[in-house]
């Protein structure tokens, strides 16, 4: 197991560093965008994993953290003056919202049954976007807003775009090792087994609702996270962070990825990402490609009949199967010799 | 008797408009084991159920050594040294066999671990197939590691429900061997259709039909007794 855990981390850390490397030979600014929006709505899914995937708790309104986020920050640096004093006080503001906003929710649905989760949060995303939609004098309503961030020391400034890609590169690693050491914990093992049968674990003398509360904050507070980091590589904040489509993105990326398995949602939404910026690029070949949300349509039933388990789902349930095979066969040809 | 350790009076079970248990009186010594019998639907599994307070009793209470458990929440009762062995065995699939050991575990103490190593002792496939997901396991080993599971906690009480069902006759074989081990350490209610099991292995037997208790006594009464035993178990 150790061994199979360094084996994995070290691959992990590989792509890390060729992630690092890569803006050094591609650093086109549509190109450092658009893996800038990988790694935020990465961030953004491997949140939604830790409930879908790992406590069996559905969203309909995940959106809502996101857009806390984003309106945090951006909001303190449009008031404040652009240092990075405003930027910290805006980080800790979303962490503290996002987290305050899921234990509020998690405590007044997540002892009933989960689909009062999924309903309770889409309401709130809703009252959220209405809020921000009319509160115009703070939020600038369905116009939005820019903001300006504090000056980078020295040479950082001259390649601004590439440090923002560095800095998300760095969070997201982080936050996904940080969220793998939880998962593998026995607190991480107690959200399987509440995915599994709450009622079993209720009977193995685990209060349940504390498991879901926890969760439910972590995953609020880093899903605000990835909406401060979308609102500081845009440089602007609208009514759209609130908006179900955020949501369905995640739940999207999480299904496609694989769910429960935090690097899943990663590489989903490295595909959807990449997939929304080529399919909408085809409109110059044929109108058809205008509607490149049927030809995505597609693409998840095809990934959905072929890799049921998402596509890291899939690949771990074969190798799985492919080890224990191989520990069967040593297993029985010990026992014939000891026969 | 004055060292019950289980103690149900006059429970009454509704699951949503349906009248599941009428008046159930029940107890249980320490030390023995106590089987519950019946015909399918004649409210077994709800009465163990109605005890961990998986379906909370409309009416009637009950006692687990001395005190009244009747409206505690199941992590409650557990708490308190009831261990559950449900009828589905409630493996977690996506766990390995250690770690649904472990999530059964609520301390780690040297007690733990040694009660940990006798029922590994006891079921040698455990430790064999420890990394694989219980997903995986055959129906024999899954039986056996939701009954070691519910073991490895200082429980008074194991609850173990229907532990034969779908079993080939040489796993039941292995099951009952290990049940009556464990009845050496610990007090058992066993829920049970094979009556070749539940005579090995009770001390005592109490017969449901429709939510009714309609006999109980010792074991080996209901072995000579051929008329009770065709007339609520079917047995010729």
């Amino acid at each position: 197991m150790i061994k199979k855990i360094q084996r994995s981390t070290w691959i992990y850390l590989a792509v890390a560093f060729l992630l690092v490397l890569l803006p050094f030979f591609k650093d086109e600014r549509w190109f450092l965008f658009l893996m800038i929006q990988v790694f935020t709505f990465g961030i953004f899914a491997m949140s939604y994993d830790l409930l879908l995937g790992y406590t069996g708790i559905i969203s309909f309104g995940h959106a809502m953290f996101f857009g806390i986020g984003a309106y945090s920050v951006g909001i303190i640096l449009d008031r404040m003056e652009a240092s990075y004093t405003s930027l910290l006080i805006g980080i800790l503001v979303a962490a503290l919202l996002g987290g305050l906003v899921s234990f509020i929710a998690g405590i007044l649905t997540l002892k009933l049954k989960n689909h009062f989760y999924a309903m309770l949060t889409l309401a709130l995303a809703s009252m959220f976007l209405f809020i921000a939609e009319k509160w115009r004098s703070v939020t600038h309503g369905s116009d939005g807003f820019t903001f300006r961030l504090p000056e980078l020391p020295g040479p950082l400034e001259d390649h601004r775009n590439i440090t923002i890609y560095m800095f998300c590169l760095v969070m997201m690693v982080l936050i996904f090792f940080g969220l793998r050491r939880l998962t593998e914990s026995p607190l991480g093992k107690i959200l399987v087994a509440i995915r599994e049968n709450e009622g079993r674990v209720e009977s193995l003398g685990f209060r349940i609702m504390p498991y879901k509360v926890i969760i439910s904050v972590i995953s609020g507070v880093v899903a605000s996270f990835a909406g401060v980091l979308y609102a500081i590589s845009i440089r602007f904040v609208g009514t759209n962070v609130f908006a179900i489509d955020v949501t369905l993105d995640a739940l999207l990326m999480t299904i496609i990825g694989g769910v429960g398995t935090l690097v899943g949602p990663i590489i989903g939404a490295g595909i959807i990402e990449f997939a929304h910026h080529y399919l909408s690029s085809l409109a110059d070949v044929h109108w058809i490609f205008e509607r490149w949300i049927i030809l995505f349509g597609i693409v998840y039933i095809l990934a959905v009949i072929f890799f049921p388990a998402g596509i890291v789902g899939t690949i771990k349930a074969k190798l799985h199967k492919r080890k224990h095979r191989k520990i069967e066969a040593k297993q029985q040809n010990a026992d014939k010799m000891a026969s | 008797m004055e060292n019950t350790l289980l103690k149900l009076e006059q429970i009454n079970t509704h699951i949503e408009q349906f009248h599941i248990l009428h008046n159930i009186d029940f107890e249980v010594q320490p030390g023995e084991v106590t089987v519950l019998l019946g015909r399918n639907g004649a409210g077994k599994t709800t009465t163990l159920r109605t005890i961990m307070g998986l379906n909370s009793a409309t009416n009637g209470t009950v006692q687990f050594k001395g005190e009244d458990i009747t409206k505690l929440p199941p992590y409650h009762i557990a708490k308190r040294g009831i261990g559950y062995v449900p009828e589905d065995q409630g493996i977690f699939y996506d766990l390995s066999v250690g770690e649904n050991m472990r999530v059964g575990m609520r301390q780690e103490d040297d007690a733990t671990k040694e009660r940990m190593d006798w029922v590994l002792d006891l079921f040698p496939d455990l430790k064999k197939f420890w990394k694989k997901p219980g997903g995986q396991l055959s129906g024999g080993q899954k039986q056996m590691l939701s009954i070691a599971r519910s073991y490895v906690n200082d429980n008074d009480l194991l609850l173990i429900d229907e532990p034969s069902k779908g079993l080939a006759p040489v796993v039941v074989e292995k099951v009952i061997e290990s049940i009556e081990k464990m009845k050496e350490k610990t007090t058992v209610v066993l829920v049970e259709q094979n009556f070749y099991m539940a005579s090995r292995l009770g001390d005592r037997f109490y017969i449901l039909d429709d939510g009714i208790t309609v006999h109980h006594g010792d074991m080996e009464q209901l072995r000579e007794d051929e008329e009770l035993k065709r007339k609520y178990l079917g047995i010729a």
